[in-house]
Order: structure tokens, then C-alpha cells, then sequence
């Protein structure tokens, strides 16, 4: 720690950096001030100059998508060349999709950057000869007017070059800021620069790097064939594709990634916007680590993060068990209808004390649950041998509900003229067997019920078992007047094995 | 040299597309104001060329005046690139067809091209009134068909050039103002770092890195013509790329 250098006069962060293109540049200059105790506790808490380069250059390893650089495994600034090319070309954005992206190194997010707080950082932006259009950089990781755009606005063909010192560590999200700057971030540029902790990053077992990013296209979601962008759907801020790494396949199937049941996975994720913030999820895990806006602090035992556009989270978690997991913004319809998924897949053992898969699958019927409760009682009444005249009225009463009723009444009084009654009905009190016989059977023809002539039809109800059927007709036949012993299922049972089953019935 | 003069003669010419075209001048409202406040420009008459230079029109150029030749170009007037998509220094070659605009040409390469037959780029303004124009009307800047059309442009990756005057003819009688290259003007450099419209009071490193585009632009929603300004912003008179080409001009009293 002594061999820290450490600016601990007043150093100004321009309030610049954050400063779009709106030309209404609040200037809020911020203060930014070493204080000198807790410093020595939390040294990387704040910004630092860790003093000149030491050692020869050194060339960063950039990474494409969805892979992370490996760490610095410095213990002091060095002088870090980043040569970063800018290419315009077409690629999938969704099958049978193309689109013309403007990328950093070819990929949609850019290169992946790792450099070491207090590094200075000689940065080359290179516009590809074949570029139609000039573009520059604006890193969040970079204190100075524009965070490098000014000083990186390049024409087709040609490089420039600036030089920043990385004195704040965090995951940034740099940019595009070529006007119109929206069209530029909106085709893919941007991507993320890490500026590890002076004593490097925890190790973990596995890293990667994930981008979410809004698209505009003037054809439907996954209408086929070229799609070019629409600038009215981007200032209307009405995206066509919300996507992670610049593809709806990007992430998926064969280019899922991928982890081991024991490991611990850190996401480096970013938002590159142009406008949408991201409420990122990892469906099936929890973040025990999340170093949100990319700064800091972390917050643990995380659900959901949010991230802003041209913000960053850095998200760390364990898997326990094995398994598809899938990345998700949880402003859900941009998941399943607008592309916003991501795979991680863990391979290993099962672990059924932590998660046990499936153990029942059973009908589950909702409110009707608590309407059958009395015929749950009547039925475990049933088999201990100890059901009364009353659990199997109530139970039966329950039945009825929504079988017989519908034809029969609440009351019992039927239909004049359609369906005869059952309240103080002669031909029903007259024969339980027959009763029975027509629930199992069903009726059809003339009958005379209370001298009165009815000719319908009842359909059979077979799919009613013995016991329901011996609960309905006890109920019936001890109701709105009437007066009988239980119907037993045995009852039931023999009647159903006395008469020939209705062709066609229902079972 | 035979080679060459057939292309030079192979180079379509037609009534249509050969000579200038000439334009009334008049008041506008251009995208980026004169000064705080002066929103109108005025344009004096002048003759737009009704295509691009062509490569064959251009090597003839560089046969004429061989200072211009990319192997003897002075490095303080043409990049490395110069006109690099030419086989040889002689023979453009089939990367480059006699009627396809001749790109990867510097400004003062362009600027010499024009006085040498006696006529000069364009001013902005002046590329910028002509091009305001679409087939019917003088100035179709709020159709957002046509925005849309300049937009298309853009969106697709950069590849060869096709053939000058074979698209839509505006109603000016000049070609390819969209939709086939960017094209140099004579003050280029001005529509950034020295005019007046970036006097402010604004940072200048901060306009330059937006493009100038979002603090002086009037016409915020005419974005076609904001990304072609910013393409000029990002250039220097020595600099080449693969999709810049250029036309000239003469005054309105001209011939």
C-alpha cells in the first residue's frame, strides 16, 4: 500500500462524461476527494492514480462474446494498448434475419476489455476501409470530456488514437456517440470495459459476458429476409427485438453457456440500450452477489437487478443443481416476444435435497376444491366404516351441485313441463333401486312424475363412482321434503353390476 | 494506354447525365442555420453536375495531370488509400468500372478535377438545396418516404458503387445525390470547426464529438442529412475512403 501514489488533492470528474448529446449539460462537477482513513481500509473504493506506467506495454486481450478476458495479474499500473476495429457488416439477428450491425471487432456487444485501475490505457480505434460511415468511442470507464469521443471520431479507412488513465475500477459500458448517436448504439455499438480492483477480481469458476440491446427494424418480429433499421420505432422507443448479445440465437442451444454443478458463474452484464432498462433475471437461480451499476458496492440475495441503458451489473452466483436456466428481462414480454432469452446450462449431479424435480402431478381443481371438501370427509368417513346419515347428505349435497342441478334445480323443483321434479317426488321415493338404476343409466320416455307426463331425455351418469352415487341420491332423497334411509354404495354397486352398461356412455 | 482511352470514350454519355444542371437559387431552410438565430440561407443560381465523376472522367484527369497519378501524388493531398480500388496507376480496372463514381479521392484531388475543367465543388449548402429535392418537387425534405429512402442507403454495408446516372433524376435534372456515394464540398470542413454555427458558447469538443448534429441541427428530425454531415465532420482534405466520390459545380452565370 505504500507504494501508492495517490492524488489526494481535489481531482474534478467532469460532469461531461455522462453527457449525452442533448447540449444541456448540467455541470455537475463532482468532488471527488481520498479521505485518508477509511482509503487505507478501502483502497479501492474511489478513484486513484496509482502513479506513471511501470514495465514494458503491455497489449490487451480483447474477447468476443460470450467470453471474458483472463485477469490483468498485475500489482501495478501498466501501460495497456487496446486496439479496437470498427466493422459494419450483416449478420443474423434472428433466423432466416439479417440485419446491417455496426459492431467493435465484429460482434454485437463489442470486445470485452480488462484493464487494472490507476492502467493507462492507449486506445486505437481503427474504422474499417469498408465502412460506409466514420464512428468514435465514448468509454464510461474514461474521465475526460466525452469519455474519448472527441478525440477518437474516425473516418472510413483511417485510426485514431488517445490515451485515458482507468483511474475509477468498475464495469463500464462504452459506446458509439457518432450522431445520430441513437442509430449508431441502436445498430450494435457497444459493448464492456472492466477495470478490475487494484487486488484484481475474486476468482471464480466460470465468467462470461452478456449484453442486452433494443432493435429497431422496419419488418415485423422475425419477418425474414434484410431488415433495415426504422428510426421511428426508435424514437418511439417501440423495439422489435430485445436481445441478448445481438441474436436470438446467440445464446441458445449449441451457444448456451455452460457451467458445472459446485461452481460459482459470474455474469459481467451490460445494457446497451439505445433506450430500454433491463430488469435482468436468471430464471431458477438467485444472484448471491450483485455489484449493481456495475460500481462498488454489492447487494446479496438478488432476484432481479435493474440495469440501466449504458449501465452494467456485475452478478455472481452458485449452482447447486443441474439444469437449463434461462436469462431473462423480466419486463417478460420482451423475453417471449421480443427474444430477450439466454441459456445456462449446468451439467452434474442432482441434488434432491436442494431441489427435488417433480413428486406429484395431480388434478388440482381450484375453487371447486373447497366445495368437495364434504365429500372428501363422506369418503374417508366411508372406509373407516363411520359415516353418518349427515356426512353423506352433505357430501351428496355437494355432488349435486353442478350434476344434477343443472337440470334438477338448486330446490330440487325442476323444469315444468322439461325435467321433472325430485322435491316430494312420487316416482322417486317409490323405488331407490330404480333410482339408481336411471343415475347409472340414465332415462329416456315418458314418465309420470306427481300425475304429471314429462318426456326428455337424462343422459347416463356413469362417471359418477359407487360412492358419489350413494351421496347424491342420499342427499335427494333426504331433501326438500323428503324422507329416506341412506343409499349405501354397496347399494350402488349391485345395481350397477345387475344392468347392462349403456352403449356409448359416458365413463 | 489503349486500354485507357477506351474507357474513357466507353464512359456512357448522354444528353441526360453529361453537362450541368442549373438551379434557380432561392431561400431555405438548411438543416444546419448560418448563425444563432439566421435560420434562411440564401443561394445564389448556380450548375450542379448531374452525376458524380466517373472513373473514366478521372483518369483522363490523372493522364492530363499526372502530379494526380496515385504513385506520384504529394502525401500532404492523398492518403495511402487514394485511389487504391484502381488496378494500376493507369487503369482503373474492373474493381473500378469507367461509369461508376470514382471513389477514394481526396479533397484537393477532387478540387483540382474541377478547376481543371473549369468549375469547382459544390458549397454545402448548394449540395444541400439540390439535394432537397426528390423526382417531383424541389424540396421533399418532410416526406418521411423520402427520409426513408436516404435511410435505406445507409443501412445497407458499403460494396462497389453501381453506374452514375442511372437512378431516379430529381427535379433539378441531377442524379445520385442519395443513394450512391457521399460526395466531397468545397467547405467541408467549415460545417464543424470554423463556422459560425458552433459559436455558442458551446464546448467545441463537445459539439465535435456529437457531430455537430444534436446542439445546431434545425431540423432534428431530418436525420438522413445529419449522418451525411457528420460523415464530411469526420474527414480531412487528405483523407480517402471507399464510398467518397464528388461532382462540381460552376456559378449560375456560367456556362
Amino acid at each position: 500500500m505504500s507504494k501508492l501514489y495517490r492524488h489526494l488533492a481535489l481531482s474534478l470528474l467532469c460532469a461531461a462524461l455522462l453527457a449525452g448529446c442533448g447540449g444541456t449539460e448540467t455541470d455537475t462537477a463532482q468532488v471527488k476527494i481520498a479521505a485518508a482513513g477509511p482509503s487505507e481500509q478501502h483502497p479501492a473504493a474511489i478513484g486513484g492514480d496509482f502513479g506513471p506506467p511501470q514495465g514494458e506495454p503491455v497489449h490487451a486481450v480483447l474477447t468476443s462474446p460470450p467470453n471474458v478476458p483472463p485477469p490483468t495479474g498485475r500489482d501495478h499500473p501498466a501501460k495497456v494498448i487496446v486496439e479496437l476495429e470498427v466493422i459494419e457488416q450483416e449478420m443474423e439477428i434472428s433466423e432466416g434475419v439479417k440485419y446491417t450491425f455496426w459492431t467493435f471487432g465484429g460482434t454485437v456487444p463489442g470486445s470485452f476489455i480488462r484493464v487494472r485501475q490507476g492502467d493507462t490505457v492507449e486506445f486505437h480505434l481503427k474504422n474499417n476501409p469498408s465502412s460506409k460511415m466514420p464512428h468514435n468511442i465514448d468509454l464510461h470507464g474514461v474521465t475526460g470530456p466525452g469519455g474519448g469521443a472527441a478525440s477518437s471520431f474516425t473516418a472510413p479507412g483511417h485510426a485514431s488514437q488517445f490515451t485515458f488513465k482507468a483511474l475509477n475500477q468498475g464495469l463500464y459500458i462504452y459506446h458509439c456517440a457518432t450522431a445520430p448517436v441513437g442509430m449508431h448504439i441502436a445498430n450494435g455499438m457497444y459493448g464492456l470495459i472492466l477495470v478490475e480492483p487494484p487486488e484484481g477480481m475474486q476468482p471464480v469458476d466460470k465468467e462470461y459476458y452478456v449484453v442486452q440491446g433494443d432493435f429497431y427494424t422496419v419488418g415485423k418480429y422475425r419477418e425474414k429476409g434484410l431488415q433495415p433499421f426504422d428510426m421511428q420505432k426508435a424514437i418511439d422507443e417501440n423495439p422489435t427485438y430485445v436481445l441478448f448479445n445481438g441474436s436470438e440465437g446467440a445464446l441458445v442451444g449449441n451457444h448456451a453457456i455452460k457451467a458445472n454443478v459446485g461452481e460459482t458463474v459470474r455474469l459481467y452484464v451490460g445494457n446497451g440500450g439505445p433506450n430500454l432498462v433491463s430488469s435482468f433475471h436468471v430464471i431458477g437461480e438467485i444472484f448471491d452477489r450483485v455489484r449493481y451499476e456495475g460500481g462498488t458496492h454489492y447487494q446479496e440475495n438478488v432476484q432481479t437487478t435493474l440495469i440501466p441503458a449504458g449501465g452494467a451489473a456485475i452478478t455472481e452466483f452458485h449452482v447447486d443443481v443441474p439444469g437449463s436456466y434461462v436469462l431473462v428481462d423480466h419486463s417478460i414480454f420482451r423475453a417471449f416476444n421480443k427474444g430477450a432469452l439466454a441459456i445456462l446450462k449446468v451439467d452434474g449431479p442432482e441434488d434432491k435435497t436442494i431441489y427435488s424435480g417433480k413428486e406429484v402431478d395431480s388434478v388440482y381443481l381450484g375453487d371447486k376444491a373447497a366445495d368437495l371438501a364434504a365429500v372428501t370427509v363422506a369418503t374417508e368417513a366411508a372406509a373407516s366404516g363411520e359415516m353418518t346419515l349427515e356426512q353423506q347428505i352433505k357430501a351428496g349435497a355437494a355432488l349435486y351441485n353442478g350434476t344434477c342441478s343443472v337440470c334438477h334445480q338448486d330446490n330440487g323443483a325442476g323444469l315444468p313441463d322439461v325435467f321433472p321434479p325430485l322435491a316430494g317426488s312420487d316416482f322417486l321415493m317409490a323405488d331407490p333401486k330404480r333410482a339408481i338404476g336411471i343415475v347409472l343409466n340414465g332415462l329416456s320416455g315418458p314418465v309420470t312424475v306427481n300425475g304429471v307426463s314429462f318426456n326428455s331425455v337424462m343422459p347416463p351418469m356413469s362417471q359418477l363412482n359407487d360412492d358419489e352415487v350413494a351421496n347424491i341420491l342420499t342427499f335427494v332423497m333426504n331433501s326438500w321434503g323428503n324422507k329416506a334411509t341412506a343409499v349405501s354404495a354397496a347399494d350402488v354397486s349391485a345395481v350397477r353390476s345387475n344392468t347392462q352398461r349403456t352403449e356409448g356412455a359416458a365413463h | 494506354m489503349l486500354a485507357a482511352g477506351l474507357l474513357a470514350l466507353s464512359a456512357g454519355s448522354s444528353a441526360a447525365t453529361d453537362g450541368y444542371a442549373a438551379i434557380d437559387g432561392g431561400t431555405f431552410r438548411s438543416v444546419l442555420p448560418a448563425g444563432p438565430g439566421i435560420e434562411q440561407v440564401d443561394v445564389a443560381p448556380f450548375r450542379l453536375a448531374k452525376t458524380p465523376v466517373t472513373n473514366a472522367q478521372f483518369l483522363a484527369f490523372v493522364q492530363k495531370h499526372p502530379q494526380w497519378r496515385r504513385d506520384r501524388v504529394a502525401g500532404l493531398f492523398a492518403d495511402q488509400s487514394y485511389l487504391q480500388s484502381w488496378a494500376n496507376p493507369v487503369v482503373p480496372g474492373a474493381g473500378a468500372p469507367a461509369d461508376a463514381p470514382v471513389v477514394q479521392v481526396s479533397w484537393f484531388a477532387a478540387s483540382a478535377y474541377c478547376e481543371s475543367v473549369e468549375a469547382r465543388l459544390p458549397t454545402w449548402y448548394e449540395w444541400e438545396y439540390a439535394a432537397a429535392a426528390d423526382e417531383t418537387r424541389t424540396d421533399a425534405r418532410s416526406d418521411p418516404a423520402f427520409r426513408a429512402r436516404m435511410l435505406s442507403w445507409y443501412a445497407r454495408t458499403a460494396d462497389t458503387p453501381a453506374a452514375v446516372g442511372k437512378g431516379p433524376v430529381n427535379a433539378y435534372g441531377v442524379f445520385d445525390l442519395h443513394a450512391l456515394v457521399w460526395e466531397w464540398v468545397s467547405d467541408f470542413n467549415a460545417l464543424m470547426v470554423s463556422t459560425d454555427s458552433r459559436d455558442q458558447g458551446e464546448d467545441p469538443d463537445l459539439l465535435k464529438f456529437c457531430g455537430a448534429g444534436a446542439i445546431t441541427m434545425q431540423d432534428k428530425e431530418n436525420y438522413a442529412v445529419l449522418m451525411r454531415i457528420a460523415m464530411l465532420s469526420s474527414l480531412q482534405g487528405a483523407y480517402t475512403t471507399a464510398n467518397l466520390g464528388f461532382r462540381c459545380a460552376r456559378d449560375g452565370d456560367e456556362p
